[in-house]
């Protein structure tokens, strides 16, 4: 796989993780903030793991997840999304999983070793995320605010993945395909979570002491 | 000179900073330690990638080392050689003494939701299998909250990695 996908793992993984433990403290069930939060550092551990690979045993990791401009980021426009609507919030979850299930098993036959290796451990972490969007996908799929979701985030859900694999992802999910929400652009949502996700790194350039 | 076997003794004594009754070396995340030349070379595999305590794991060895006299090299392998089925049967016996159930072992593919709804986990206080999945997740990662229906004792069961 190329730099610039596995780069849009990693920042699919950091971004997603970001708005996930957005919930922290807040999510309607004491139960799903416990998942929630577990998942977001999962994810966030995930993209840390990636961007090490990516810069090498001599590079700096941080600066890769921190130090670009929001443009520059590769995450697919559906984890940049701010969903404070637990409908809309659960049908992400569930449409991520499944396109990045297809995403991880191709990874995991990468000719490079290393990708490969993580592939297979990441895949160990995510099989307990894919649970828990099946257990709330078999729990909501009748209930119309939950279809309606779905099909709203239908196309940014496709956009996560290159468009040889989308077809998979199509007959997982049962909807029909569209035109996708491409990774490269960007919503309006992005710069703002940017802006707090990087605040720390901006103010302390030489590296934050605790 | 310090040797292999002093090195792994040393490393025995690091309680694992999220469940101190266990130590490194119980969990099984220590995966080789080489000795040449008062060099030590430590391969450390994460249970979970994003795991918080990494860093402090990481800090405690390069210390123990250090104690020994030694030079201490520690490199995080993010590969898939590490699963749950690396707990020592002493680790297994710590958790369980300790509440927390030990891991079922892993399979060629990851486990599935059914299988975590079955009652197949056994309570770690009373032995009984009519437990049942409360939560996929828990305080860390690694763990997941189930609830004993015999003895109607909440308990945390490790993850299969």
């Amino acid at each position: 796989m190329s730099e610039q996908a596995l780069l849009g793992l990693a920042d699919d993984e950091l971004v997603l993780g970001w708005r996930d433990s957005e919930w922290t403290g807040i999510a309607p069930l004491l139960e799903e903030d416990v998942a929630f939060s577990s998942i977001a550092q999962n994810e966030i551990g995930h993209a840390r793991a990636v961007y090490e690979l990516l810069a090498g045993a001599d590079g700096d990791a941080d600066a890769l997840a921190f130090d670009r401009k929001p443009e520059e980021y590769r995450c697919a426009p559906l984890v940049e999304l701010h969903l404070l609507e637990w409908a809309h919030t659960i049908a992400r979850r569930w449409l991520y999983e499944v396109a990045d299930e297809i995403r991880i098993t191709v990874l995991k036959d990468d000719s490079d070793p290393a990708v490969a290796g993580l592939a297979a451990k990441i895949d160990r972490e995510e099989a307990y995320h894919r649970m828990h969007a099946e257990m709330w996908h078999d729990r909501l799929r009748d209930e119309p605010r939950f279809q309606a979701a779905a099909e709203e985030l239908w196309p940014y859900a496709l956009g996560v993945l290159p468009a040889e694999l989308r077809g998979e992802l199509v007959s997982r999910v049962g909807l029909a395909e569209v035109d996708a929400i491409d990774r490269g652009t960007h919503t309006d949502e992005l710069a703002p979570l940017w802006e707090e996700m990087t605040i720390v790194r901006r103010s302390a350039p030489a590296g934050a002491q605790w | 000179m310090v040797g292999e076997a002093q090195v792994w003794e040393a490393l025995e004594e690091i309680p694992d900073p999220e469940i101190p009754v266990i130590s490194l070396v119980d969990l099984g995340v220590i995966r080789s330690v080489d000795v040449a030349d008062g060099h030590v070379r430590i391969e450390f595999t994460p249970t979970f990638l994003g795991c918080p305590a990494l860093e402090v794991m990481k800090r405690a060895m390069e210390e123990k080392v250090t104690e020994l006299g030694a030079e201490p090299e520690v490199e995080v392998i993010s590969d898939d050689s590490w699963s749950t089925d690396r707990i020592t049967p002493a680790g297994r016996e710590k958790l369980r003494a300790a509440g927390f159930a030990p891991p079922a072992p892993r399979e060629a593919s990851a486990p599935k939701l059914v299988q975590l709804q079955s009652n197949v986990f056994r309570c770690p206080y009373c032995s009984s299998t009519q437990t049942r999945l409360e939560n996929i997740f828990g305080p860390t990662p690694c763990r997941s909250l189930r609830y004993c229906e015999s003895c109607r004792q909440p308990f945390e069961q490790f993850k299969t990695i």
